[in-house]
């Protein structure tokens, strides 16, 4: 188990040092990081002073080189817009982000298991016609579009909720529900396969021929064998969720990571770009882990075979 | 056995049949469309879609804040997500199948090197690499191809990986090996038919979800710039008049949920075709 997690942990550096490896290449070879610092009308002497200072004037591989060498000593660069320190720039805005994703991934697993588990109860009957119908027209909607509809209907036309922006819980409903619906039909549809699988084995027959009433065959039998494929789809789904929240705090204006990225990616602020690159692999990197312990933990065939 | 409420056929065959009608549409835009997507008519700004009050029959959908005809709009922006969607898909898929067979049939330090970059490109949200890469190269229809393209590939390289890994076990990849076959011929011959089918079943939903990233980054302003008719472009100029015009935002929504919702279906019908026992399985 130890040696599991100390394999998994071993491979935490190696994704992040390639995610960020791939930004830096991408982010250094395009655009002149000098017009952007500098006033159009500046000389060549400042122009080298400043590319001295960037370590612009090296070889790509040797820039990279020297910044991860400020990274490992916590110095992740200046930001343009911000003026100060890269890092904190990031970090005040991951507290709006993980409220967000924890809100919408609360919804999105409650509502999620509830109805896949309901379509397998009730298998090709109304309720799994509908519910699994209506998780494949959610697949297709673009969550773009869905925030549009979402303000459009509660907060222009019946002026319940506020339009934009963070503060009470009335700002963080349609956020929430616009990011949860991005991953709710599939937590629906990998529930209800997931659940059908287990139905069909033995031991579920077994309960059934001995009596066990209907609920406690599927809440104390079937589900808690369903469950692991569902946690491992949780990992996959950490990845789309963060994605997700890219595009909801844009339609939104929720001052959380994913409208500060954007935005810096517009502005070419390249070391807030970075930064935010470093901790958003990190958080999926970590999560994906969490999930993964979290599996071992129910399935005493991964801890320990 | 309870009859099935929803038949695989019924999906298969309606999934195909919108696809088909919207493929033609962007094939033959020139024709069908009543206007030039382009054209500006400062007298018919905002003019509503025909069903609406005050709509008319000559703008059918009605009209942007500047004149230009919607439904051409329409028309011309599914050529975009089409080519976008299809292309970036053949891409990921290609670069995903040589790899994972690669990794599969190799194995060893060729298998840590590949599934260990996947593992690692996965852990990226695609989009943001999607972001960074068009902010940087700029949003042409060849960009976001490439982009997107290379953004996707892990998923087809892991199933690719897993199936061939099990499949060079098999008898006849032995006996194929015995009789003197050489690795290409093997791969080619007898482990890429056995994924194929599989492969189907994802790269028909992986349109999908390229359909729908490409109007994400257009939405975001990082697709094809602004005039230019494409769908995410009309719901981002859509979004700024939700108050006196909700119509542009919701016709191009309305195109985008259609298409996506056509491919879904025809992706799901495909593996209920292809894998009776994953009926109804997510992604």
């Amino acid at each position: 188990m130890l040696n599991y997690v100390a394999r998994r942990l071993f491979y935490v550096p190696l994704s992040i040092l390639i995610v960020l490896g791939a930004a830096f290449v991408v982010l250094r070879t395009t655009g002149n990081p000098i017009d952007i610092f500098l006033d159009p009308n500046h000389t060549p002497e400042q122009a080298k002073a400043l590319s001295a200072r960037l370590h612009l004037d090296q070889p790509i591989p040797v820039q990279f080189a020297i910044y991860l060498r400020d990274v490992l000593r916590g110095d992740f660069g200046e930001s343009l817009q911000f003026g100060g320190p890269a890092m904190p720039a990031v970090l005040g805005r991951l507290g709006a982000t993980l409220e967000l994703l924890a809100a919408a991934l609360a919804v999105a697993l409650v509502l999620g298991i509830a109805g896949g588990v309901a379509c397998a109860v009730w298998r090709d009957r109304v309720p799994d016609f509908v519910i699994s119908t209506l998780a494949i027209a959610a697949q297709s909607m673009p969550s773009f579009w869905l925030g549009i509809l979402l303000i459009q209907i509660f907060a222009v036309d019946l002026r319940w909720l506020p339009t934009s922006g963070r503060g009470d819980l009335a700002h963080l409903i349609l956020p929430a529900t616009t990011l949860a619906a991005f991953v709710l039909p599939n937590f629906v549809l990998i529930t209800r396969t997931s659940m059908l699988e287990v139905m069909g084995e033995p031991f579920v027959v077994t309960g059934r021929a001995k009596g066990l009433s209907a609920a406690t065959l599927v809440f104390a039998h079937v589900f808690p064998n369903a469950l692991n494929p569902i946690l491992s789809f949780l990992g996959v789904q950490v990845g789309r969720l963060v994605a997700g929240s890219i595009v909801t705090e844009t339609i939104f204006s929720w001052p959380g990571i994913g409208r500060l990225l954007i935005g810096s990616i517009f502005q070419r602020d390249v070391p807030v770009v970075l930064a935010g690159v470093v901790v958003v692999s990190l958080f999926i990197v970590l999560a994906n882990l969490a999930v993964d312990l979290l599996l071992s933990v129910n399935d005493p065939r991964i801890r320990l075979g | 056995m309870r009859r099935r409420l929803f038949g695989t056929r019924f999906k298969v065959g309606l999934g195909a049949g919108i696809l088909l009608c919207i493929c033609l549409a962007a094939i033959f835009a020139p024709y069908l469309a009543p206007y030039d997507p382009y054209q500006q008519s400062l007298v018919r700004r905002l003019k509503p879609p025909a069903f609406m009050e005050g709509g008319s029959l000559r703008n059918l959908l009605g009209t942007d804040n500047y004149g230009r005809d919607l439904l051409s709009r329409l028309i011309y922006g599914s050529r975009i997500s089409i080519l976008v969607g299809l292309a970036s898909m053949a891409l990921s898929c290609t670069i995903g199948t040589v790899a994972g067979l690669f990794a599969g049939f190799k194995g060893g330090r060729t298998e840590q090197a590949i599934m260990r970059f996947a593992d690692a490109h996965s852990a990226f949200p695609d989009i943001l690499l999607a972001i960074i890469m068009t902010a940087a190269l700029g949003g042409s229809a060849l960009n976001l191809i490439l982009v997107l393209g290379i953004s996707g590939w892990m998923i087809y390289a892991r199933l690719v990986f897993g199936l061939t890994r099990s499949l060079r076990e098999r008898s006849f990849v032995e006996a194929a090996a015995s009789y003197g076959g050489s690795d290409r011929y093997i791969v080619f011959r007898h482990i890429l038919p056995q994924v194929v089918p599989v492969l189907t079943v994802v790269a028909t939903l992986q349109v999908a979800q390229m359909i729908l990233q490409e109007a994400a980054l257009s939405f975001l302003g990082l697709g094809l710039p602004p005039p230019a008719a494409t769908w995410g472009n009309i719901l981002a100029e859509g979004r700024d008049r939700l108050f006196g015009a909700p119509w542009i935002a919701h016709c191009s929504g309305v195109a985008i949920i259609l298409v996506v919702f056509s491919v879904n279906m025809l992706g799901n019908g495909l593996r209920e075709a292809l894998d009776p026992k994953a009926a109804g399985a997510a992604r």
